[in-house]
């Protein structure tokens, strides 16, 4: 297993590689460059000019590129002009606080997501499965970032029980249970999405599995039924179940871009949004390699612990 | 990292005991009440530096324009220039020596002291690229003072400025954030990272930074026009303007800018005041008089007649904004043409126009802006404007760009792009707009932003002289004459004069917007 990962690892080099390509000739296809967003109204060609040698723009693109290269083998990420921060400090403060959103949102979609599709499946069309089948289409069915508005409207202005945005309190606060307030509300319209996801698939994994003949003969050994449904079946259906949440991953991350936006959570996402919106090609790339890298560990990580439940999965 | 973030702040011993006040209540009635002395401000993104000479966006501006001071500034509510660093001034015959007297006594936040040598060092660093510490930028609005010959500290407390050529905006461009004094003992010893820590004479000093969470400033107690009465100022950086309308509702931030035109009437009953400031911007459409039929002036003339202005401004914009006349706005009240009465709202003069050049049933391309700087609404605005061109005749078809994107095709030119194209400006002087975007000179090819091609000799001369010329009064004149030339010509749908917007909550008092649109929090009381 190690020389495995060891192997993946390696392979997520050209995959960067060609992420950071793909993002470099985005950011040069569409119109408008740094000096231009910084310059607004007043960006005459001479302007723009000096500009782009002052922010050392005017190289080629290529040269650009392969500078950039060169500096980040060094781990240097270059220096954000737009936040006149260093790339790296910048990336690393926001995408903690993108992780701690992410991270919960996650474990609370999985934790949910398969308590309710497991409960769906093990009562298959009594009033639990109906209740939870709907709620499910209802949660599927919301946008996020409409659900956070509304979830603001309510729990922050009307019952006012909870802050509006941020991470941390202006005033006091900045101990966990300041961040925990806070991260309720972003979380919780983070995962609805998920946890529907989620509550669907490992329905139907629970299902297929509750058919199979082993199921049958731990019945028929007098093993109770609950026993039966959390550790017997629920165990194989997990061989299914994992890589859905491995792929929910993927979209709790992106998801997290609305979310961040909406509470002005100060996460990657909306750091890239600035980013790209300010033409920062080098903060742009900074994020999207370590957003990129993630996806990959998640991947993997996703991969492993199949293996490691299903013996026929191949390392 | 996340240690980070768990670190407590505190601002000062008498700040941290209000802090931890505030939690104490704060149990139950939520994070929401700051204490008093302590305005929380929501700013529309966060700031990009704190060095006034790197930035260009007005959202920085309002923190700066409260940490550093000029040597002159807009007088209260005006667009005129009064002392400030400098006490006194003298301007040569020729327009070309300007020569400046220091207030004494006054030091910058980190107690060096504030002198002829250190205003030598401000505008050598932005203009001279051998500076020692040019390298600290870029600094993108330079040429603001680039009819800067020579800068000379005659003594400790006397300041020359030699001019290349009568530059007759030079006095407003100093009270423009651009032409705030740094202290050349930061830039030294911060470099590059100055921005983040910068350091000014102003009514408060830089207190900490915390990326997109709040910078904080407290009061400075020795500032030379008296201590502001305010303790500290947090500016939160809320991009979203649903989360910032929120946070004002739920009592998250004390003062909230830019608010959403359909969000208003939220804060119209108790609680709050709404603080309404015209400002020198100007929403227009550039016509392009190259080619397609925008080259006759009679339809030129029928799409200001076409365009329902007021809809726009009372309905699309909720009474945000005001009709524009001219190319001038008003908030430039000495050199603005009363007499100048905006197009009327007229389908069918402007139907006739259109048959006397008989150019009926014309389809024109519109490009449009997903949003930018001072473009207010420009998606609904551009399809009411759609719509009143259509019930005259004309077959529009609109592009939308995002902002960046919608520059880069703007700013090079309208041929072989589109017909007309949004565009908005706001200049803290009546020169540099029309100077900018109305000469011959000035077409794109020239590096100007005449993107329409508008060009009337009689326009340039005026705007040549007025320009150079140092007397105030010849100016107004000068300008008033060219207005009425334009709106004559047309070159432009003059649309909207934006109002900025304000809203505070009860506990704070003295507030006040300004025409130049900074944000000035000296004598703001907040109980």
């Amino acid at each position: 297993v190690g020389r495995y990962i060891l192997r993946r690892l390696l392979s997520a080099i050209p995959v960067l590689l060609g992420i950071t390509v793909i993002v470099f000739l985005i950011m040069s296809l569409i119109p408008g460059d740094p000096a231009m967003a910084i310059l607004g109204s007043y960006a005459t060609p001479e302007n723009v000019e000096r500009l782009n040698r002052q922010l050392g723009l005017d190289r080629t693109l290529i040269e650009q590129y392969f500078i950039w290269l060169g500096n980040i083998v060094q781990g240097d990420f270059g220096r954000s002009f737009s936040l006149n921060r260093p790339v790296l400090d910048e990336v690393l403060d926001r995408f903690s606080a993108t992780l701690i959103l992410a991270g919960v949102s996650l474990v609370t979609c999985s934790i949910l997501g398969v308590a309710a599709g497991v409960v769906s499946a093990a009562r298959q069309y009594g009033p639990a499965d109906k209740a939870i089948t709907l709620a499910v289409l209802v949660g599927i069915s919301i946008p996020s970032f409409f659900l956070g508005m509304m979830m603001i409207l309510l729990f922050a202005i009307q019952l006012r029980w909870l802050p509006v945005s941020g991470m941390y309190s202006i005033f006091g606060g900045g101990d966990l249970k300041d961040l925990l307030r806070h991260l309720v509300m972003p979380a919780a319209a983070l995962s609805v999405v998920a946890t529907g996801v989620i509550a669907r698939l490992s329905r139907s994994a629970m299902l297929e599995v509750l058919r199979q003949d082993f199921v049958r003969t731990a019945r028929a050994k007098g093993v109770p039924e609950s026993g039966v449904v959390w550790r017997h079946a629920l165990k194989v259906a997990m061989v299914s179940i994992i890589p859905v949440i491995g792929v929910q991953a993927g979209f709790v991350l992106s998801g997290a871009v609305y979310i961040e936006m909406v509470f002005q959570w100060p996460g990657v996402g909306r750091m890239l949004v600035e980013a790209i919106l300010r033409r920062d090609l080098l903060l742009v790339q900074g994020g999207v390699v370590i957003v990129a890298a993630c996806y990959v560990l998640f991947n993997l990580i996703v991969d492993v612990s199949q293996s490691l439940l299903d013996p026929r999965v191949k390392t | 990292m996340v240690a980070l973030y768990l670190t407590r702040w505190y601002l000062g011993t008498g700040l941290a005991a209000a802090a931890m006040a505030a939690v104490g209540f704060g149990v139950t009635a939520t994070q929401a009440q700051s204490p008093p002395g302590v305005l929380i401000v929501g700013q529309i993104a966060e700031p990009q530096s704190l060095d006034p000479h790197a930035v260009t966006a007005v959202n920085d501006f309002r923190i700066l324009m409260n940490v550093y001071d000029g040597l002159v500034r807009y007088a209260d509510g005006t667009l005129e220039v009064e002392p400030a660093l400098a006490t006194d001034w003298e301007i040569s015959d020729d327009g070309l020596t300007y020569t400046f007297t220091l207030r004494e006594g006054v030091n910058f936040h980190d107690g060096s002291p504030f002198d002829a040598d250190a205003v030598v060092f401000n505008f050598e660093r932005m203009l001279d690229e051998d500076h020692p510490y040019h390298d600290t930028g870029p600094f993108p609005l330079s040429f603001f003072f680039s009819a800067i010959d020579e800068v000379q500290a005659v003594d400790t407390h006397t300041v020359e400025f030699t001019l290349n050529e009568p530059f007759a905006p030079f006095l407003s461009n100093l009270a423009y954030p651009t032409g705030l004094i740094v202290s050349p003992a930061a830039v030294m010893e911060h470099g590059e990272a100055f921005g983040r820590n910068p350091s000014g004479t102003g009514a408060f000093r830089f207190e900490e930074w915390q990326s997109n969470t709040r910078v904080v400033v407290t009061a400075n107690p020795d500032y030379w026009d008296g201590a502001p009465s305010l303790e500290a100022v947090v500016f939160r950086p809320l991009t979203d303007a649903n989360t910032r309308v929120a946070e004002m509702l739920a009592g998250g931030i004390d003062v909230m800018v830019e608010v959403p035109p359909t969000a208003l009437v939220q804060f119209e009953g108790e609680g709050y005041t709404i603080h309404e400031q015209a400002g020198p911007h100007v929403w227009f459409l550039i016509l392009n008089t190259r080619e397609g039929p925008f080259t006759d002036v009679r339809v030129r003339q029928a799409a200001n007649y076409a365009i329902d202005k007021r809809a726009i401004v009372e309905d699309v914009l909720e009474g945000t904004a005001t009709i524009a006349a001219g190319p001038t706005p008003e908030a430039f009240a000495w050199a603005y043409n009363d007499d100048l009465e905006p197009y009327p709202y007229d389908p069918d003069r402007a139907r006739e126009l259109l048959a006397e050049a008989g150019v009926e049933g014309a389809e024109l391309t519109f490009l449009v802006t997903e949003g930018g700087s001072g473009m207010l609404d420009p998606v609904p605005m551009g399809t009411v404007i759609q719509s009143n061109l259509a019930d005259v005749g004309f077959d529009v078809s609109i592009r939308t760009y995002e902002w960046n994107s919608f520059l880069g095709v703007v700013n090079p030119g309208l041929e072989g792009q589109g017909d007309m194209a949004q565009m908005a400006w706001m200049t803290n002087d009546p020169d540099t707009l029309p100077f900018l975007t109305l000469r011959t000179e000035a077409f794109p090819e020239n590096g100007g932003f005449n993107s329409g091609y508008y060009s009337n000799p009689e326009v340039d001369e005026l705007l040549e002289k007025a320009r150079t010329s140092t007397d105030q009064d010849e100016r107004a004149e000068l300008y008033r004459e060219m207005q009425e030339i334009v709106h004559e010509d047309a070159p432009w749908v003059f649309v909207a004069n934006w109002k900025q917007n304000a809203v505070t909550s009860d506990a704070v008092e003295n507030f006040a917007l300004q025409p130049s649109f900074f944000l000035l929090l000296h004598d703001v009381v907040k109980n």
